[in-house]
């Protein structure tokens, strides 16, 4: 296995760049953008971005064999499956139950402080 | 250069047993034979004290009162067993004694890619059982394997931390072996030991890395979440700090049920190069168990909402996960055709080890069958949290991964020591073991599917019979563990020298000597043959070659 030497200006230009999108993040998530998906999605596309930095630059997946792109982009993959299908659960609990809300589930509140009968391991 | 001499123990060559005999040899050493031994070791010393503690609650089980243990300690000792075999014996099991001993000479590699890290995870993994051991002897924990909130975060008053911390240092190691079996098998091949020439052990074991490293990390955040919750109060799965119960289910099984692959994909790939073997016959279907095991690895990421089907879940992604689990039967029953198919018209030996791999496929079909009952989601509302769910993991990681290790074990065992045991005595066990295991578990599908709860300790009478039938199966299969552990050891000293290919069987961990030298092979050897070639004769076997049939390839 050889290393490239990245020289340090690079890891420094990074390094602020991931400064500039911390200080991005903070700033944008005290403006409305009027729905709450928006915000969430401003937010999570720059954290990808500063990922992304971090997993090509500094883990040096720019410089290395096609086989660790692989392997990287399958463990973004599994995170969309675990997140994804998690998803199915949470986004689709208050179908059945109301049936008012069928127009935009996913705009009234987050479905999780239902009286759900939790904790099925038994005894209790 | 040495040859081995397979008759006279007199000019004793060097091994990588009887090269350095220091106890600081052993606890330092870089040799991944060595180290599959000291996994070997403790792995033993964790099962025997799971199965200490399954016999005690078998004892209690065999009244409907609660006359040895009572309800909180009762719960003490289910979930020590549940814990120590399921996160230290057997997730690790097969890979880290048989994988570490045997991927590296199987694909005729010196060692692994990274010997200090496979050395660094032994320790890890050493580090999280005694963190569990610790657990258990100061108070116990009494929440089950599964640390469910927000009886773990909430309301359990035992050392949840210190065994939450034990699993969560023990996934690293699996972390660290997952990582060297995959680049040791990308990067160190023999030459001509091309992607479908590998033994399908080696297939199972990368299948099983890729799910270790897929799913590992995600476990160990999710144990993460609930030391901070408890400690520090964070909100993330107490509901009245704005989380979710339901969540800690999620994240939990998205490991905790493609584990249940860690341990079976193992033991399929040791299934594999039984039936190879004691039929004389190249698989049938070569490619397409190759495929199955990758298929499983990825398909079982997508159904761990079975786990769910009655905790709150949407009934919507209820579906959704009953629909997908169907799927992952598809590439077993694939597995299962192409084992029964190698054995027709092969000429089939039943040696002791070929005795457990038909002990796995018997058992796994129960375990796997009663699987999609459970799948289902209508049935499942009856059966879920009952013994029916006990009996059915049971039939899948014992009847399944345990009958695989020990199997595994009993084929590679001359090779690992260089002597073999009695055989018949060896029949003997694994014939005790089968029925034992059958009587232990069979009639828990009865208690289940009348409404026999799990974990419960005191019972309707009418139960009783069954539970007394259970808890005599369980003595009866700890007895045969014994008789096994009595030869084995006897066959330590006394056992016969086995020779470099006792079974006559292929593969490169067979051309080198029994036990094989510090460095595996003397040559780095040269592989020319397609996998399991049994229409070539051995070089290295010990009984003249049965099968000729030659141009059927």
């Amino acid at each position: 296995m050889d290393h490239p030497v990245v020289p340090v200006k690079t890891y420094l230009t990074i390094f602020g760049a991931l400064m500039v999108l911390t200080a991005l993040t903070v700033w944008v998530a005290f403006i409305d953008f009027g729905h709450g998906l928006l915000n969430d999605t401003v937010a999570m596309s720059i954290a990808v971005l500063k990922a992304l930095l971090v997993l090509v630059i500094f883990m040096h997946l720019k410089y290395s064999a096609k086989i660790l792109w692989l392997i990287a982009g399958s463990s973004v993959i599994w995170m969309i499956i675990m997140i994804g299908l998690t998803l199915t659960d949470y986004r689709s609990r208050e179908w059945i139950e109301s049936q008012a809300h069928r127009a935009i589930p996913w705009a009234s509140n987050p479905p999780i402080e239902q009286p759900a009968p939790v904790a099925d391991d038994g005894h209790h | 250069m040495s040859s081995a001499p397979d008759t006279s123990a007199s000019a004793k060559p060097k091994n990588y047993l009887n090269e350095k005999i220091t106890v600081s040899s052993w606890l330092l050493t870089l040799d991944h034979k060595r180290i599959a031994i000291l996994y070997l070791v403790s792995l033993l010393a964790f099962f025997l004290i799971g199965g200490l503690a399954a016999l005690v609650f078998r004892l209690e089980l065999m009244t409907p009162e609660a006359d040895v243990l009572r309800s909180e300690t009762y719960n003490k000792f289910f979930t020590t067993h549940g814990i120590v075999m399921i996160f230290f014996f057997l997730i690790p099991s097969i890979p880290a004694v048989l994988g570490n001993f045997l991927v590296p000479v199987m694909i005729g590699a010196r060692d692994f890619a990274f010997p200090k890290i496979n050395l660094a995870s032994w320790y890890v993994f050493m580090f999280g059982g005694v963190l569990a051991l610790v657990a258990t002897i100061a108070g116990g924990v009494e929440t089950g394997w599964t640390f469910y909130t927000p009886y773990s975060t909430m309301y359990a008053n035992s050392n949840v931390i210190l065994a939450v911390c034990g699993a969560f240092i023990a996934g690293f190691s699996s972390i660290m072996t997952g990582l060297n079996f995959i680049v040791t098998i990308h990067k160190m091949r023999a030459p001509g030991l091309t992607w479908f020439r590998l033994p399908l052990f080696i297939w199972a074991m990368y299948a099983t890395a890729l799910v270790i490293l897929l799913g590992t990390p995600v476990v160990a955040i999710t144990l993460v979440m609930i030391f901070v919750e408890r400690a520090f109060g964070f909100g993330i799965f107490d509901p009245s700090l704005g989380g979710d119960p339901v969540l800690f289910q999620h994240l939990f099984w998205f490991y905790s049920h493609p584990a249940v692959y860690i341990m079976i994909l193992p033991a399929m790939g040791v299934v594999s190069e039984l039936i190879s073997c004691f039929s004389k016959r190249r698989l049938y279907g070569y490619r397409v168990i190759v495929f199955s095991s990758l298929a499983i690895a990825v398909i079982g990421f997508f159904v761990w909402g079975h786990h769910m089907f009655v905790s709150s879940q949407s009934t919507f992604a209820g579906l959704t996960f009953s629909f997908l689990t169907f799927f992952v039967a598809v590439p077993t029953a694939l597995k299962m055709l192409n084992w029964i198919m190698t054995l027709h018209k092969g000429s089939v030996s039943l040696a002791s080890p070929m005795l457990y791999a038909f002990g796995f496929l018997g058992l796994f079909v129960i375990g796997g069958l009663t699987g999609l009952f459970l799948s289902t989601l209508a049935t499942d509302i009856h059966l879920h949290d009952t013994y029916f769910v006990v009996a059915h993991f049971h039939y899948v990681m014992v009847g399944g991964g345990v009958m695989g290790f020990l199997g595994g074990l009993h084929f590679w065992w001359p090779k690992i020591t260089g002597r073999t045991y009695p055989e018949g005595i060896a029949i003997f066990a694994a014939i005790v073991i089968f029925i034992g295991f059958n009587l232990t578990f069979f009639p828990q599908f009865q208690l289940g599917v009348h409404g026999m709860p799990r974990r419960y300790h005191v019972y309707p009478e009418e139960f009783q019979v069954l539970h007394i039938a259970s808890s005599t199966g369980a003595m009866v299969l700890g007895f045969g563990y014994l008789i096994m552990a009595a030869y084995l050891l006897w066959s330590l000293k006394f056992g016969k020298i086995a020779g470099k290919n006792p079974w006559n069987a292929r593969g490169l961990e067979w051309e080198t000597d029994s036990p094989p030298p510090t460095h595996n092979f003397h040559e780095t050897p040269v592989v020319r043959h397609p996998v399991y070639a049994y229409e070539y004769a051995s070089e290295t076997s010990n009984e003249p070659d049965v099968q000729s049939e030659k141009g059927h390839v």
